[in-house]
């Protein structure tokens, strides 16, 4: 059936939106409860069966909580800080493949346009740094930058690895052009982009912008009610968006038994067992200090890449 | 074509989402500022100073290496298109040369002791 464009253009973007708006309170619960469990604790259980509306309480009560913007603060850049961390995932979301057939905007170099859209994200968590005029956000925020500064780099040069083995930088095509054997090929580059995309998303073992015990809430420790809500929607959206982008570089994406009709199934799946992955981490795992974050970063991280890199070249040049 | 105007759809719609949160907020919050309420938060003593200091220089240092290895990864991506061409295995070794170059940069920083954070 052939829809009007105008119709087709504005169906994709809601359903967008509708996923984006989904798909993070579904990890945020996943990760109350998971978290809950492997503690030893049952997690809520008031709001709903299970407590399974637990997010959509807190989204209320953070609607009704007063927005306060310091006197101190520079209040343009504090004020459009949230929406500037928000909206590049959105943006993301729209452009990762679930299948060949289920990708909302199929643009030609769609790798290097999520690289560039989530990188736009970071100016988000700098702006609350800076804007906030308070000294654990400014502390918060510098650490942010470099980190994220750091890690964006191993991240862009594992995502090149992959590029060059599929020789496009459409996320549908390599994803089509995938094959199990990458699963050892591009291990390295794997391992590489899992820890850089934990570090990227500042959650623990890499929360040092956010801890708790240094800094208060780093950047966004003077944001209350509905802008605070829309920095941890942009948290959990990024855990979405990069389960996704690893789930379709280094998993094969929609690949699968009946991947014809199940395609999507799979790409959820196993999405969801990278995200469940990484709310693991922040179970099991103690913060890393500030320098051996730096350190892991340039000393092994880059390196690695590096090694992959030319794994991946001589592998093409040679096999073909 | 087409997927760039649902790039922008989406863009869009993004836009709204925040202006429509901030027209949720206007209904249902409260607005009361008062002056105690609007100060900085300094664990709950007064402030001290302005909220706005110097930084460290290290941030500084890591600022440069981005750059440096960020420019050279901007290469890597239309590389990584002609390595299938007969250009192949000639712009892999030249792509060695390339990135030993910058390694060689990396090796001096690190030795220098530029990657040492205190």
């Amino acid at each position: 059936m052939e829809l009007p464009l105008t119709l087709e253009i504005i169906l994709k973007a809601v359903v967008v939106l509708a996923a984006f708006l989904t798909l993070p309170l579904a990890i945020g619960q996943t990760e109350h409860k998971v978290m809950a469990h492997m503690q030893g604790r049952l997690g809520p259980m008031e709001a709903g069966p299970h407590g399974i509306a637990q997010l959509v309480a807190d989204g209320i009560k953070f609607v009704q909580k007063e927005d306060v913007t310091p006197a101190a603060a520079d209040r343009w850049v504090f004020r459009l800080a949230p929406a500037v961390a928000l909206i590049p995932y959105l943006i993301a979301l729209a452009v990762i493949p679930w299948s060949a057939a289920w990708v909302a905007a199929d643009v030609p170099a769609s790798l290097l346009f999520v690289l560039a859209v989530t990188s736009v994200g970071i100016f988000g968590t700098l702006m609350a740094g800076w804007g906030s005029g308070n000294k654990y956000s400014l502390v918060g925020g510098m650490r942010a930058g470099a980190q994220l500064v750091s890690y964006e780099l191993p991240m862009v040069l594992a995502a090149a690895s992959v590029a060059m083995a599929a020789g496009t930088l459409s996320l549908t095509g390599i994803a089509q052009a995938w094959s199990w054997w990458w699963l050892v090929w591009q291990l390295p580059g794997a391992l590489v982009f899992l820890v850089a995309a934990v570090a990227e998303l500042q959650r623990v073992p890499f929360d040092s912008p956010l801890a708790d015990s240094e800094v208060v809430f780093g950047p966004y420790t003077e944001y209350t009610g509905l802008r605070f809500a829309f920095f941890l929607l942009a948290e959990y959206a990024g855990i979405v968006v990069m389960s996704l982008l690893f789930t379709v570089l280094f998993l094969g994406g929609w690949a699968g038994p009946w991947s014809d009709t199940l395609g999507p199934v799979w790409t959820l799946l196993k999405a969801t067992l990278v995200a469940i992955l990484i709310l693991w981490l922040r179970i099991a795992w103690p913060r890393v200090r500030e320098d051996q974050l730096q350190r892991l970063a340039w000393m092994v991280l880059v390196p690695l890449a590096l090694v992959q890199l030319a794994l991946t070249g001589v592998g093409v040049v040679v096999w073909g | 074509m087409t997927d760039y105007l649902v790039v922008l759809a989406v863009t869009v719609t993004g836009i709204l989402l925040v202006v429509a949160a901030a027209g949720a907020r206007r209904l249902l919050a409260p607005h009361d500022p008062q002056p105690r309420k609007l100060t900085t938060y300094e664990s709950g003593v007064d402030p001290v100073g302005s909220g706005w200091g110097q930084g460290a220089v290290r941030y500084f240092v890591y600022a440069l290496l981005y750059v440096v290895f960020a420019v050279d990864v901007v290469y890597l991506f239309p590389w990584a298109l002609v390595l299938r061409t007969d250009l192949g295995a000639a712009s892999l070794a030249e792509m060695g040369i390339f990135l030993g170059v910058i390694l060689v940069g990396l090796g001096h920083v690190w030795r220098r002791g530029l990657l040492r954070w205190v």
